[in-house]
């Protein structure tokens, strides 16, 4: 296997979050019932024009600015000609020689924690086909066109990924950019961001790149990890084996874990582009471009070495609270109350709270605590009024009763014991209760520490100050 | 520019027309003139020209505001399709 190097590079289509179709006036809302949204436009009538939407143009330079590319001042939107029954005109207006956004970059981070760059060689505006329904209906597909002219930023990338969890780290990475941006709702579920992956592998060290294939319509990214290694894996075997990897499109089926060819065609895709006569060049002035810039927001790399530096976090912590723009809200939210206790915010917003979240399958704006409620918890974890331990049990309550840590320290008597005499107290009588550990443990038997720390804090309710405890404990137990 | 049997065949089946056999001689002829028509162009020097997306010279595309101005009229819009059900267009199956 190591004398094989893997070589991929991903086109991302992403939906971009305007209100209308890139190139007319119908809803682009998910859901609809079958072609309530589908108008003439749409639908290829003769005779109407398409006019194309400011929001998308913005958004395509939106994102050609966050990734340091270069924005077209003069972009040329093509015909791709080919027949499918969700296309209803008979081709897709795509960009193809003068796409909008050329030469960026994005940098991800490698498992051992490195930087890689890379390359994107361009993002083009295009109008997204329709869907085709093929199920429940006896030979015959149906046609629901509410997705067609929906507005898509295809992204593709430099074949610079060299293993499937890069293209997952590189695919992640675009995926929370575009979501700060707000130029795509990321929705991988609904098809809102998806991918097609191109595919080859090549002899350890040779210069040129193997036949590749091109895997379809990823739409999550288990399966970007799990495609691309089921395809490598067959393309491998069929090399080793004196055979030939055929340029060609396959489809994941995910149900039994691989790809396999889509079109049977030994005839190679001819899609005929050539410059729709029926759009103008799109021609973007200095005012538009820096008007775009103007609305970029912090940027999801940029926020990370903010928070590296500002509230004193690793570079992985920063990276994790930077993972969405809500996530990073609701840290700082957090800290702005609590601003001494930034690396305790990060750990609970990334422990206790990610931890309950995921249990219950929900984003951080779905939190049943608010950052202020969290805050509170906090204040009296680090002044020393609750135990870690009891801080776990209030995080508890605080989510299931949406009160306030400090009504239900006061209301369930939660407070940390830190009175000498009353912690004292609770050894000497779990002392008597043991005569037999007591013995053991003044014999040697040091282990038993940890029996009469459990027990002192079980008689305490879980209420007695650790570290006094602690301190208290040795002493007593030595006698 | 001169085009064979084989490349009319691509041509029809791309454009997903039928073609009898006897038909292909005459496109083979005709297409290519076309093509000869046309490929005089290419005697033109070109050098240092921008090339031209649109015949309108000095024109650049309108943008439109980001507005939803039509409503659903999908029962209209499927009066003339051949088979519709539950608001889908009904085509011959395509999957394989």
């Amino acid at each position: 296997m190591m004398e094989w190097e893997t070589v991929i590079g991903l086109e991302i289509h992403a939906q971009l979050a305007t209100k209308s179709k890139i190139f007319s006036g119908s809803a682009t809302a998910y859901g609809a019932p079958p072609n309530a949204q589908a108008n003439l436009v749409d639908l290829g009538y003769p005779g109407v024009l398409p006019v194309l939407n400011r929001e998308a143009v913005r958004m395509a330079v939106k994102f050609g600015l966050a990734i340091e590319a270069e924005v077209a001042r003069r972009s040329v939107f093509a015909r791709k000609n080919y027949f499918y029954p969700d296309l209803p005109k008979g081709y897709q207006i795509s960009q193809y020689e003068l796409p909008v956004v050329a030469k960026g970059h994005l940098d991800i981070v490698l498992e051992d924690g490195t930087h890689k760059r890379i390359g994107i060689t361009r993002a083009h505006l295009e109008e997204d086909a329709g869907k085709s329904l093929h199920e429940g209906l006896p030979g015959l597909t149906g046609i629901d066109l509410n997705r067609a002219g929906t507005p898509l930023l295809e992204i593709v990338s430099e074949p610079d990924l060299r293993s499937a969890k890069e293209a997952v780290a590189y695919m992640k990475k675009v995926h929370t950019l575009v979501r700060y941006l707000e130029i795509c709702d990321g929705n991988m579920q609904e098809g809102s961001f998806r991918c097609d992956a191109n595919v080859s592998v090549r002899r350890r060290g040779a210069e040129k790149f193997g036949t590749r294939a091109e895997i379809k319509n990823l739409n999550s990214f288990r399966f970007v990890e799990k495609a691309i290694n089921h395809e490598v894996a067959r393309q491998i075997e069929l090399l080793e084996s004196g055979g030939q990897v055929v340029q060609e499109t396959r489809l994941y089926d995910p149900d039994r874990g691989e790809t396999r060819s889509m079109r049977s065609k030994e005839e190679a895709n001819d899609y005929r582009y050539f410059p729709d006569p029926d759009l103008l060049p799109l021609e973007l002035d200095e005012a538009f471009i820096a008007g775009v810039r103007g609305e970029l927001p912090e940027l999801p790399d940029q926020k990370a070495a903010r928070f590296a530096s500002q509230y004193g976090l690793s570079a992985y912590d920063a990276g994790v609270l930077t993972a969405s723009r809500e996530l990073g809200d609701f840290y700082e939210a957090v800290v702005r109350e609590v601003p001494a206790e930034a690396k305790l915010a990060a750990n609970w917003v990334m422990g206790d709270l990610a931890a309950r979240l995921n249990a219950e399958n929900l984003e951080i704006t779905g939190s049943r605590l608010s950052p202020i409620r969290l805050a509170g918890l906090l204040m009296r974890l680090a002044d020393g009024t609750i135990s870690g331990k009891i801080a776990k049990d209030l995080f508890e309550l605080m989510w299931t009763t949406g009160r306030d840590a400090d009504a239900l320290i006061g209301e369930k008597g939660l407070r940390q014991i830190t009175d000498t005499g009353a912690i004292e107290r609770a050894i000497e009588e779990v002392m008597a209760k043991n005569p037999g550990q007591l013995a053991d443990y003044r014999a040697g038997k040091d282990r038993l520490l940890g029996f009469f720390v459990g027990q002192v804090m079980k008689a305490t309710g879980g209420k007695a100050n650790p570290a006094q405890l602690n301190e208290l404990l040795k002493k007593k137990l030595a006698g | 520019m001169s085009l064979n049997r084989a490349d009319i065949e691509a041509i029809a089946r791309l454009a997903r027309l039928s073609l009898r056999e006897e038909e292909v001689p005459a496109l083979v002829d005709g297409l290519s003139r076309i093509l000869g028509l046309v490929a005089q162009l290419d005697a033109a020097d070109t050098r240092g020209i921008e090339p031209m997306a649109h015949p309108l010279p000095g024109l650049a595309q309108r943008l439109r505001a980001d507005v939803v101005t039509e409503t659903d009229q999908h029962e209209r819009y499927q009066a003339n399709a051949p088979r519709v059900e539950g608001g889908l267009y009904l085509v011959p199956k395509v999957i394989e």
